[in-house]
């Protein structure tokens, strides 16, 4: 029987079986901050790290944007530095490699782990974090686990694992002018549902997939999580091999040649039966913009918020009035005639260099209408921007350019929305309080972010006449 | 961890679905230790009014429910980021059972790894098992995990399905670690050939 690109990096990871469950090899572990759970748990039960060389350690969740050169000293809430001074004691105490502060290459986890050569086409990953389906777009399968499941991986380098459901998802055609990958995944949440993809793991295919850069498909895998499904997958080909070469930690000399030998076997054959097929046609997709609080919640950027009173079901449609009663909107009002109050663009789904590439694009010769927040994902895209004088059109547009790490995504390291402000967030998630208490998310792609801080509200960037000559 | 077999406790309605983890245990609340006990943090947010006072229409902030131990929750309940901090709230709120159409993949084994059972039932069952426990003058049930089944307060029994291993590792409260480490063996031979046959992959 023909087989999955899923399924050829399951079979080679299967240690051994029982029942349902399989006994999964972890090629490499990903932590965080959040991870001192993990080492509490290894060190109360008196545990050994099996592998510490293939375990990597993260500050980013909790790292100032702003004051870096004063490394942890410059973090003045003491529950804030005490997690960064954990991350680092915990995997010294181990052997672990940390990416910490003042490190050339620390950063968002799930943009650094590509960019180090971490994540490779094939490999089982499993990280400290739901955003770990990114690593998914260089062909891996990559999945989100907490903390016990982090104790087990780093005392067994296996995880018990129930073989997941496949569904493919095909996207065709060729995208609108001003539509980006962002566009594309937000799409496909509101159209199967926040809940849509529990259950299964996610093979993205089609032209238009094909089409996109690798850094652009990380951004349609890191969003499968917010389908429900923990992994995202997208088949390596001649794009990924390009953006592998050279990565620090790639396979060098003969072992590149063998590797790409390999990875070129990584691709669904034809004739392969999935469990559930969606298809998509791109040419159907408009700019998206999220109005309520689930990131199923979305609008055409020329369309409307929808009418809580047209919804049947009572549930959805309590949760619809509650989402506009926390959003401050009104049924039936116009996406473009929200006025906004904030932006920010970063995060593990768009603070790449090409993200920050079409901001520059956009604000060039612009002025920011309302405060803007650029944090790119890493100090390797922070130095790129730098030599390509990107932070200069956006200093001069007037927005912040600030130190990597999750910042405003996630609200965790003191970046956040005061109550009742009202953002459009490059980010993933508009969960109530997701961004700070009271904080109102709309998430949008970065195009979206960077027209809307020059004038502060959303635009039909589709119309713009350069749009057709961004690099989306 | 604390083996499952049977409780009988009192059992909650909450008709929301999508809730995920953010509003079981908002974020600014993970970076404290666990010995703080996190009941404190459950629903911090979404048990409150926007103005911060608590929202006496929050079905946990009903006194009927105020104990309970069981939940009957919406849709893709636990969705969102993979902080196990939300699992030990519930815990530490005494929560041993949750009952949904669906869960957030990472959030049900996080649960089963803290000895929380996590078991679907349809929509339908859900809706109707939350008005008997509205309705009910002490709703307290009482859930049978080698039974597979619920008693509802007027003695109507559901059932529901668990796959055998999460069954077994619930009701030994077995910790997964020494189980897995039984095969160290067989992780170290497959390790050896996994290195030999993907050599870039070693580390």
């Amino acid at each position: 029987m023909p087989s999955t690109l899923f399924d050829k990096i399951w079979t080679p990871h299967v240690v051994t079986d029982r029942g349902d469950e399989s006994l999964l090899y972890v090629d490499r572990v990903l932590l965080q901050e959040n991870s001192f759970h993990a080492f509490d748990k290894i060190r109360r039960e008196g545990r050994t790290v099996r592998n510490p060389d293939q375990a990597f350690g993260f500050s980013d969740h909790y790292v100032p944007t702003r004051n870096r050169e004063l490394g942890v000293d410059g973090i003045r809430d003491p529950e804030i530095r005490n997690m960064v001074e954990l991350i680092t004691s915990d995997t010294a105490t181990y052997g672990i490699k940390l990416f910490g502060l003042g490190h050339d290459y620390q950063g968002i986890l799930h943009v650094v782990g590509p960019e180090f050569g971490i994540t490779q086409p094939g490999l089982v990953i499993a990280g400290a974090d739901s955003h770990t389906s990114t690593h998914g777009a260089l062909g891996a399968y990559a999945f989100g686990i907490g903390s016990s499941e982090v104790a087990h991986v780093l005392a067994t380098q296996t995880l018990w694992r129930s073989k997941p459901k496949t569904l493919r998802v095909t996207i065709s055609g060729e995208r609108k002018a001003g539509v980006s990958s962002k566009d594309l995944i937000l799409f496909l949440i509101r159209t199967i549902g926040s809940g849509g993809a529990v259950g299964y793991a996610v093979e993205y295919s089609g032209d238009t997939i094909d089409e996109l850069s690798v850094e652009a498909r990380m951004t349609v895998c890191n969003m499968s999580i917010e389908a429900g499904a923990r992994a995202g997958l997208i088949a390596p080909d001649q794009k990924v091999f390009d953006y592998m070469r050279g990565k620090p930690m790639a396979p060098k000399g003969p072992q590149w040649e063998q590797a790409i030998t390999y990875w070129q076997t990584l691709k669904t054959e034809p004739g392969s039966v999935f469990d559930r097929e969606v298809q998509i046609e791109a040419s159907e997709i408009a700019p998206q913009v999220t109005w309520g609080t689930n990131p199923e919640m979305v609008a055409d950027v020329t369309g409307s918020v929808p009418d809580p009173n047209a919804e049947k079901d009572p549930e959805r449609k309590s949760r619809m009035t509650r989402a506009l009663e926390y959003m401050g909107l009104h049924a039936n009002q116009a996406i473009q005639s929200i006025s906004l109050d904030r932006v920010f663009i970063g995060s593990c789904t768009n603070s790449r260099i090409e993200d920050l590439r079409i901001v520059a694009q956009v604000m060039k010769g612009q002025t920011c209408r309302i405060p803007t927040m650029i944090v790119p994902g890493s100090e390797q895209v922070k130095r790129a921007a730098e030599s390509e004088g990107l932070h200069e059109i956006f200093q001069l547009a007037g927005a912040e350019w600030l130190a990597p790490g999750c910042s405003m995504c996630v609200g965790i390291n003191g970046d956040m929305l005061v109550s009742g402000e009202r953002a459009a967030s490059t980010s993933n998630r508009n969960f109530e309080g997701r961004q700070g208490q009271g904080g109102r998310t709309h998430l949008v792609s970065p195009a979206m972010a960077a027209a809307a801080s020059i004038t502060g509200q959303f635009e039909n960037i589709s119309s713009y006449a350069e749009a057709r000559s961004w690099n989306l | 961890m604390e083996p499952l077999i049977q409780i009988s406790a009192i059992g909650a309605p909450l008709r929301l679905a999508n809730v995920n983890t953010d509003q079981l245990f908002p974020a600014r609340f993970i970076k404290k230790p666990r010995a703080v006990g996190y009941a404190q943090y459950l629903f911090h947010d979404i048990r409150r009014t926007d103005a911060g006072d608590i929202n006496p229409n929050f079905p946990l902030n009903d006194a009927k429910f105020e104990t309970a131990q069981i939940l009957f929750a919406g849709a893709n309940f636990g969705s969102g980021s993979s902080r196990e901090g939300a699992v030990y709230a519930l815990y530490d709120s005494g929560f041993r059972a949750l009952f949904a159409p669906s869960f957030g993949e990472i959030f049900a084994a996080n649960c089963l790894k803290n000895g929380v059972l996590t078991a679907r039932l349809d929509q339908e069952k859900i809706q109707s098992i939350q008005e008997a426990l509205d309705l009910a003058q002490e709703p307290r049930i009482s859930v049978d995990v080698d039974q597979e089944c619920i008693t509802l307060p007027s003695g109507e029994v559901v059932t529901f399905s668990l796959d055998p291993f999460q069954k077994h590792c619930l009701m030994n409260g077995l910790n997964e670690i020494d189980l897995s480490l039984q095969f160290n063996d067989e992780i170290t031979a497959f390790e050896e050939n996994h290195r030999k046959t993907y050599p870039w992959t070693a580390l």
